[in-house]
């Protein structure tokens, strides 16, 4: 509860901070506008103003600050605004029977989640593929283990828009396209995790295995892969909001087919800086409905399988 | 042609079963070998697939292509870098991870503020930041200033974290003892706390090195000069010039394994007395 309090405020703080920050950032748009309208600004001459600052500007003009808010194009869309954008083409396009339309979130909101899940899946499988050959061949531990490490110094989502070309040449469909970067982005810690889940039981219970005289088929099955369970879900979170950011960037540049991705895109080309903050909640939401639906998974699971929580 | 496709299956299989036999061994030679002959492999198959099969260069450019074109292209490789390097990402991940680590401090007397931050701040640095990428080189035009601008917001809450994690870390025991000693709360944080903080702070900076390539590169895919990285990256493929896309992925990957690794030297050098440096 005392900590519930604290997250309030720390929220409430950044939603007080960025209200302020409207001000000066829209100040200068508000004056042109102001002027358009008839009100005194100062200063009154165009070229003086754009060379004034934002802030001493904001300053001369207080009485433009409640005008700030509610721009149709501003440089920084105050929350209302993007939460009432965001509402509109959410509910408010299911309320209308459009929840698929193009303007909807609903239906790019879908589109990054479907090659999320896709690469998250796949991710999550050649993961768990690697890490259980890397514990039981020392040749693919020594070679290959370095060079997944090495891997992720490279910032792979440069890589995004040419994987998207060539896989478009090679005429596969778009989501898979999405879904191999989203692969690479979750494969990583699913590994590093996996690995040192199934190395986790201790000596004495591969002891006991040996002792029952079980094969490594069988240590895998009944001791390994249970004892991982825990370091599953915790790689898994990372995995699933690495998996997003790899949908949503390889969407930038397979942006004719919708997505979250492609929404951004579009803002930034015309402007739209409420569709941009509106899109980029929506990716936000996401990743927190992710996160929080493996942290459910791993609370059952761990629950039923008897790990103390 | 079959003879590459051959040539490069025989290679492959000898280098397994030299790594096989190798790995039992435990010389420290074997250690460097072993991922370095596997490296050379991959490279080696790639060569001879490609060759072999005739693959489409647009497809996927042979590793020799790829080398002729990054060394007849280096300065234009080294403008870029620099571009999106040393100016965007370099100057991003400084003010980011120093503004990162000084709110960690200034939040420190709060313990209030604190347990407000950690949920927060972890919430933050799983959402996908670098989608701000086009509101930042919005405000901040096309030149490298947006890129840095895209680097701190997305270094910043990761290295928080780690930092208010890492404030936290000395034993109370130890905090008992600084009292004792009539520590202010300055002398207790510069002695005691910071220093104890470092694994921490470390651990955020390595994870940050990473992050501040990706958003310079990223961040420019939304607009830049004719410059950097990822110009490059984007027009060429454009173009598809993949040779050219590689040579600038090589590149990446080399100054990204070079940025963690030199703050990886430092961390041995700053947390020498840590555990997990005396192995």
């Amino acid at each position: 509860m005392k900590s519930f309090l604290s997250i309030l405020t720390v929220v409430a703080a950044l939603i007080a901070f960025w209200y302020a920050a409207c001000v000066p950032m829209n100040i200068h748009e508000a004056a042109i506008q102001a002027q358009r309208a008839g009100v005194d600004v100062t200063p009154a001459e165009a070229p003086e103003r754009r060379k004034t600052g934002r802030i001493s500007l904001a300053l001369q003009n207080t009485g433009l600050w409640s005008t700030v808010f509610t721009q149709e194009r501003p440089q920084l869309p105050a929350p209302h605004q993007v939460a009432q954008e965001f509402w509109k083409t959410t509910w408010g396009m299911i309320e209308r029977g459009r929840a698929f339309s193009k303007r909807s979130l609903i239906l790019h909101g879908w589109i990054t989640l479907s090659a999320t899940l896709l690469g998250f899946a796949f991710g999550t499988a050649l993961g768990i593929v690697l890490a259980v050959s890397i514990v039981h061949s020392r040749a693919m531990d020594m070679s290959v283990m370095p060079w997944i490490i090495a891997s992720q110094t490279v910032p792979i989502l440069a890589i995004a828009p040419m994987i998207v070309v060539v896989l478009a040449a090679l005429s596969v469909d778009d989501i898979v396209a999405k879904g191999v970067i989203s692969m690479y982005l979750s494969f990583f810690p699913v590994v590093v995790g996996m690995v040192k889940g199934l190395r986790s039981p201790d000596a004495m219970q591969m002891d006991q295995m040996k002792t029952w005289n079980a094969t490594r088929t069988e240590t895998l099955w009944k001791l390994r892969l249970p004892s991982s369970a825990p370091y599953l879900f915790a790689s898994l979170k990372v995995g699933v909001a690495a998996s997003l950011i790899g949908a949503v960037v390889a969407e930038l540049s397979l942006s004719s087919n919708g997505g979250l991705g492609a929404r951004l895109l579009a803002g930034s080309y015309y402007g739209q800086t409420v569709q941009i903050w509106s899109a980029l909640f929506a990716a936000a939401a996401l990743a927190a409905v992710l996160v929080w639906a493996i942290g459910v998974a791993q609370k059952i699971t761990l629950k039923r399988m008897g790990f103390a929580q | 042609m079959m003879a590459w496709v051959f040539g490069s299956l025989v290679f492959w299989l000898a280098a397994w079963a030299l790594n096989a036999r190798l790995s039992r061994l435990s010389a420290t030679w074997v250690r460097f070998f072993v991922p370095t002959l596997f490296g050379v492999t991959v490279i080696v198959v790639w060569e001879g697939m490609v060759r072999g099969f005739g693959v489409n260069p647009v497809l996927l450019p042979a590793p020799s292509a790829i080398a002729a074109t990054f060394v007849g292209e280096i300065p234009t490789l080294w403008g870029d870098l620099v571009q999106t390097f040393f100016k965007g990402a370099l100057s991003g991940y400084v003010i980011g991870c120093t503004a990162g680590v000084l709110t960690a401090i200034a939040v420190d007397r709060s313990p209030f503020l604190q347990r407000g931050l950690l949920p927060v701040g972890n919430f933050v640095a799983a959402l996908p930041i670098v989608g701000m990428a086009p509101i930042l080189v919005m405000w901040f035009g096309f030149g490298w200033q947006s890129k840095a601008a895209v680097v701190v917001v997305m270094v910043f809450f990761p290295m928080l974290v780690n930092a208010v994690e890492g404030l936290q870390a000395s034993e109370s025991m130890q905090r008992d003892l600084m009292r004792t000693y009539a520590a202010t709360p300055g002398q207790g944080l510069r002695k005691l706390r910071l220093p104890a903080a470092m694994p921490f702070i470390f651990n955020g900076l390595k994870i940050c090195t990473t992050l501040a390539l990706i958003g310079a590169i990223v961040a420019e895919f939304f607009g830049s000069p004719i410059k950097g990285m990822g110009f490059r990256i984007s027009t060429e493929v454009g173009r598809l010039a993949l040779d050219m896309v590689w040579a600038e992925i090589v590149v990446a990957a080399i100054v990204g394994s070079a940025f963690y690794g030199a703050v990886a030297l430092a961390e041995r050098v700053v947390t020498f007395w840590h555990p997990s440096q005396r192995g």
